[in-house]
């Protein structure tokens, strides 16, 4: 009695480590859903929306300018932020505000990326800490599931061309 | 004839049922819990490849003591490099949030490491590429603790979390 209680346990935590473990490969190296919360990609991404993430893009360094990635937060490292990349390393970023008369630009370090939110008003981002690190980049979302109305491939930038390429 | 084919059809079905059990948790095993690694370069001297080219050192990197990010002053970790995404460093953490470190050749003189960032530097300072070049860096880069050197022989040993004397944050961050 006392054998079969113990084989059954033995088998259903081999299950679950096996299970486990092909969860975190799928994570890691291919992707996942996500929930985004907040209000620093709208309209693009709204609170609560449920995406698709990809991660190969990650790891075969193909991360462009206009991309939408996850990235673990600068300032804490277990919440992520989800932003949309406007300049890669070398890149001339405009930090001043359209309503300054003197521009002023920085020029985003070597293997580091520029983020900012789609709602300028109302997003804490690159503007506020600086460029992050690329090795912070989770992966990039690129697939909307839920709601079902904004079912499909996301949207560009509604801010227009932010970018200056050298 | 029939008694061969029956036979590759099972062998062909038991190596895949243990190919993806045993390749999912090598991959989680290494990703998460342990891995090894060797050292390559002379920033950590003299506490690692203290021969230079001659020989280099193969450490053990422990994942799991880091799952939280929790590290010590003191401590020998890995960590991706920030200018770098492709290749991983391998430095002793001296300083916390909330510490002020006194520089040696960064463009400040005192820093005040931020929330959410360490302070790294190697052993074998003027040789090492570290926080004295690219300032602090954030926590979400840190790849494993390294806590033994497993070859060569004659080097086994457990690497002691110490801080030289010399580097001592000039203020701590009181808990």
């Amino acid at each position: 009695m006392l054998r079969g209680v113990l084989g059954k346990t033995f088998r259903l935590v081999g299950y679950t480590i096996q299970y486990g473990c092909i969860a975190h490969c799928a994570f890691e190296y291919v992707g996942g859903v996500v929930m985004c919360s907040g209000p620093s990609m709208e309209p693009t991404i709204q609170n609560s929306d449920i995406v698709f993430a990809e991660n190969l893009s990650r790891h075969f360094y193909g991360i462009q300018r206009g991309d939408i990635v996850i990235a673990k937060s600068p300032s804490d490292p277990k919440s992520n932020i989800c932003k949309r990349v406007i300049g890669l390393e070398g890149d001339k970023i405009l930090t001043s505000s359209p309503s300054d008369f003197f521009k002023s630009h920085n020029y985003v370090p070597t293997g580091h990326v520029w983020l900012e939110g789609d709602n300028l008003q109302n997003s804490t981002d690159s503007r506020y800490y600086g460029p992050i690190p690329y090795g912070l980049i989770r992966g990039r979302i690129f697939f909307k599931i839920w709601p079902l109305s904004d079912f499909g491939f996301l949207r560009d930038s509604p801010n227009g061309h932010r970018f200056s390429d050298d | 004839m029939a008694q061969s084919q029956g036979w590759v059809r099972r062998y062909a079905k038991a190596f895949c049922k243990g190919f993806f059990v045993a390749v999912p948790v090598a991959v989680t095993f290494l990703d998460r819990v342990a891995c090894v690694a060797r050292v390559e370069g002379a920033s950590m001297q003299p506490s690692l490849n203290p021969g230079g080219s001659q020989s280099s050192d193969v450490v053990l990197l422990n994942h799991w003591k880091v799952r939280n990010f929790e590290v010590q002053r003191g401590d020998i970790v890995s960590l991706v490099s920030p200018k770098n995404p492709e290749q991983k460093i391998i430095k002793r953490v001296i300083a916390l949030e909330g510490d002020i470190v006194k520089t040696m050749g960064h463009k400040n003189r005192y820093v005040k490491v931020p929330r959410g960032h360490i302070w790294v530097e190697g052993d074998h300072h003027g040789h090492s590429f570290d926080s004295n070049s690219f300032g602090p860096v954030s926590l979400g880069l840190l790849h494993a603790h390294a806590t033994h050197i497993l070859w060569p022989p004659e080097r086994w040993q457990k690497l002691e979390s110490v801080l030289p004397p010399e580097r001592l944050p000039v203020q701590r961050e009181e808990e």
